[in-house]
């Protein structure tokens, strides 16, 4: 067993990517049993600054001690072996395997796997912390709050006494958010150490004790969390008073716009995920979709964009029916579609900003003639879409999925919206999104809902769909439970109707 | 009298199927591992032809046909490795340095031929080794038991390979390599390494696949001798959906209806020739296109491993 860690102290670590300073000169340092919140709007740094502590990437200048010792951490093997755990923004799990395969994974080094022990072991360590998962099950076969367990149950069979969760709350439903705190404070008060990255200020408020703030890669604050609130962290992370959106009252939705119709579809796994789905998006309102996702979610937006075959029922777009539709047919109708997977469906991540700018009318004027690209008019149309959209990059060539989650985000909605959409569907468009980009991101769907587009809204943050929509229904498993007016709603109730129950 | 016959005749194309399952088997359950662990080698026909004049070459000088197979191993460990600089440390696109490999093996075995041996001639190959008592099982006995000893190593890497795969260590690394890098990776799984050895072993039982054809099957070297077994055993991996049963079965399709229409022309039985020569391969057209579907393909495969790279 590795000596435990007391102290950690990250010092003057510099690193640059082409184009971008990620990090300049950040110190930070944790003891043992305290929870650290790194904040920071997206691409600010805090992913970058924790692979390098988990030896993912190595810094330009800098070093990292441990206990008071200086170490050089070159692979995420010796991080594991200091003692370090480390649950990434993006999952590392193999789908493939099990979830006990996954946990064992890179540390049996017996000939054979004996899973059997294994598995007690790994079974004491979720008894000990109280996280229920299936062992055989396989990974493809759980839902993302259950694999979010998985990874910590990975970082803890290590012996992992300094864990790092970048995001963790970003995927979770509010009830597994709650459990998840729970579980991280339990970890502290046993003496472990925990480095949280959130944009959720409710969430690092509630369990940290101590808060450093990036911005452009630089340690702009490092306050202690009982003196500050979450006013000051918003202003100290965007450098500005930030002002939540809602929607105006008035509201004079027009003719229907998108509807759908008795819909049935099937999911991945085979099953009917919609199984009579209803809805009609007017002209002018947003339409909000509350439940835990995994109830047809993912499937109702698939369907509307032409992406999932409906087995049964019809939609119609824009007065024609757009069921069998193939999805350029619809996108000419005026749909708009922010995909719940922005980075492998929203955009081509190897192309270019500019190119994944106009992806989607890069065969019309003025953006091409007689087939041939404008290249000045795509540039200036390109450009001006980075300043008024706010994304951060260090040129239109940066290859897009090189860009920070919330900067990707932001090129999907750009796109989307300069599109003049008749109807919108986003489906969970601020997840893993800065508070900053958040209000942003509303402001825009306000905007278009005055310009009369019809919006849907998927989200599971109950927040953001009572202070933007202006009806919200309740998915679950792949049927309505209800559509009500946003000012027939409370928490409680929504609560209540996403877990299936009606009163 | 009739009946004899018959089933003298169904022993004869089951014994040969088998036989001529071998190859496939060996340089398929190769490919197997190598793209269980997200590399495709389609460099295996070269390795093939490289192995097959290996194992020739160093039977006829030395005398003995387990030095043969040795020679065969030495030279597919270092034509994987030569796989592996090219495909894994320098990253180049792997369907190209696959099709670079081929073309070095084809044309360096065809030299070294033409070179030290130049005519036909023949070498002393592998025996038969009847195995006692089972041999003697009728029916079966003749078909499974009296066979040379690749053979009984191609069939018995059938579940050893499955072993390996699903209960050993190593067999987990592979396959978390094969279908998340980056998650192994992170999990102190050494990427790198484990392709080198998978592209090895693979290529290495390229090798001795090619060693077969001399050694065990035609006791000679002629040109070509491998005859696209090499790139038909590419596609018994995809057809046995990466799995060494599926495989198997993948190898004997193929190889029985070989041993059935050379039967056919041996023996003159009423069956149109050109159909009987193109029934193997419509065979495998027909089970890929039945088959195929990249759902249980590695997710990884053909993908370079860059650590700190998204998307
Ligand atoms: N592998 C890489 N190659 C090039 N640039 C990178 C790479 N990783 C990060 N960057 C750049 O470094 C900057 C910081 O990125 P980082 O992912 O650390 O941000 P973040 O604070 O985690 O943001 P988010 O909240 O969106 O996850 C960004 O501008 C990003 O584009
Ligand atoms: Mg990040």
């Amino acid at each position: 067993m590795v000596e435990k860690i007391q102290h950690l102290e990250m010092h003057g670590i510099t690193k640059r990517f082409p184009g971008v300073l990620s990090n300049n000169n950040v110190n930070i340092h944790l003891d043992a049993g305290e929870v650290l919140a790194i904040l920071g709007e997206n691409g600010a740094g805090k992913t970058t600054l924790m692979n390098i502590l988990y030896g993912l990437y190595q810094p330009d200048a800098g070093n990292i001690s441990l206990n008071g010792k200086k170490v050089k951490i070159n692979s995420p093997s010796e991080a594991i072996q200091l003692g370090i755990g480390m649950v990434h923004q993006h999952f590392m799990l193999v789908p493939t395997l099990t979830v006990c395969e996954n946990v064992i994974l890179g540390l049996s080094k017996t000939f054979l796997v004996d899973l059997k022990t294994a598995k007690k072991q790994v079974q004491e360590i979720t008894d000990k912390y109280g996280l229920a998962i299936n062992l055989d099950a396989y990974v493809w076969q759980l839902s993302v709050g259950e694999q979010q367990r998985v990874e910590i149950v990975k970082a803890l069979y290590r012996g992992a006494n300094l864990l790092i969760l970048d995001e963790p709350t970003a995927v979770l439903t509010p009830q597994e958010s709650n459990e998840l705190i729970l579980l991280l404070k339990n970890m502290s008060n046993q003496g472990n150490s925990i480095i949280l990255i959130s944009h959720k200020l409710n969430e690092v408020m509630a369990i940290s004790d101590r808060v450093t703030v990036l911005r452009d890669g630089e340690v702009c604050a490092d306050v202690n969390t009982l003196e500050t609130s979450q006013e000051a962290l918003a202003r100290l992370m965007v450098g500005r008073d930030m002002a939540p959106c809602r929607r105006d009252s008035e509201f004079f939705p027009g003719k229907p716009i998108l509807e759908l119709q008795d819909v049935f579809a099937k999911g991945d796994m085979g099953t009917d995920a919609l199984a009579g789905v209803s809805l009609t998006i007017r002209e002018g309102e947003i339409l909000g979709i509350a439940g835990v996702s995994g109830n047809g979610q993912k499937e109702l937006a698939e369907v509307i964009g032409g992406l999932r075959k409906v087995s049964k029922g019809k939609i119609v777009l824009n007065g024609k029916e757009s069921t069998k539709m193939a999805p350029a047919r619809i996108i000419e109708q005026g749909l708009g579609y922010i995909p719940e997977d922005r980075l492998h469906v929203g955009t081509i991540p190897s192309f270019s900003i500019w190119e994944n700018l106009i992806l989607k009318d890069h065969h019309q004027p003025p953006f091409a003639k007689r087939s041939l690209l404008q290249n000045r008019v795509i540039m200036s149309h390109s450009s001006s879409l980075v300043e008024k959209y706010g994304i951060k990059t260090p040129s239109l060539e940066t290859p897009t999925g090189r860009l920070s989650g919330g900067n990707i985000q932001r090129v999907i909605l750009a796109r989307e919206i300069t599109r003049n959409p008749v109807a919108l569907v986003a489906a969970y468009p601020t997840r893993g999104v800065d508070i900053g980009a958040t209000e942003y991101l509303h402001s825009k769907l306000l905007e278009a809902r005055r310009n009369g587009i019809g919006v849907l809204l998927i989200s599971e943050d109950l927040e953001e769909l009572t202070s933007i929509c202006d009806r919200i229904a309740v998915l679950y498993e792949g049927k309505i439970m209800k559509v009500m007016p946003v000012e027939e709603t409370d928490e409680r109730l929504l609560g209540l109707l996403m877990a299936g129950i009606v009163e | 009298m009739e009946g004899v016959m018959n089933s003298a005749i169904i022993i004869s194309i089951l014994a040969t199927g088998i036989r001529l399952a071998t190859p496939y088997l060996l340089a398929a359950l190769g490919e197997m591992f190598t793209q269980r662990s997200g590399v495709y080698n389609l460099g295996v026909e070269g390795i093939m032809m490289m192995g097959a004049f290996a194992g020739f070459f160093a039977t006829l000088h030395l005398g003995s046909p387990l030095l043969g197979i040795i020679a065969s191993l030495i030279i597919g460990a270092l034509m994987g490795l030569l796989m592996a600089l090219v495909s894994v440390t320098f990253k180049a696109e792997q369907g190209i340095s696959g099709i670079g490999l081929y073309m070095f093996g084809w044309g360096l075995s065809g030299l070294l031929y033409r070179l030290y041996v130049g005519g036909i001639t023949s070498i002393d190959g592998l025996k038969e080794v009847k195995i006692p008592l089972l041999s003697n099982i009728p029916f079966l006995g003749p078909i499974f038991f009296n066979q040379n000893i690749l053979v009984y190593t191609a069939l018995a890497l059938v579940p050893l390979s499955g072993f390996i795969l699903y209960k050993t260590s190593w067999g987990l690394n592979v396959r978390a390599v094969g279908n998340k890098p980056e998650a192994a990776d992170t999990l102190g799984v050494n990427v790198v390494r484990i392709r080198y050895e998978c592209l090895i072993v693979g290529s290495m039982l390229a090798g001795l696949a090619g060693a077969f054809l001399t050694i065990g099957q035609a006791n000679m070297y002629a040109d070509n001798i491998t005859a696209g077994r090499g790139f038909i055993a590419i596609a018994l991996v995809y057809f046995g959906r990466w799995s060494p049963w599926g495989i198997l079965l993948g190898s004997l399709l193929f190889s029985m209806a070989d041993s059935f229409q050379s039967m056919v022309q041996v023996l003159g039985i009423n069956f149109p020739y050109e159909l009987a020569v193109i029934l193997p391969y419509v065979v495998t057209i027909v089970a890929l296109a039945i088959s195929f579907g990249r759902v249980w393909a590695p997710a990884a495969l053909g993908k370079p491993f860059q650590r700190g790279t998204r998307g």
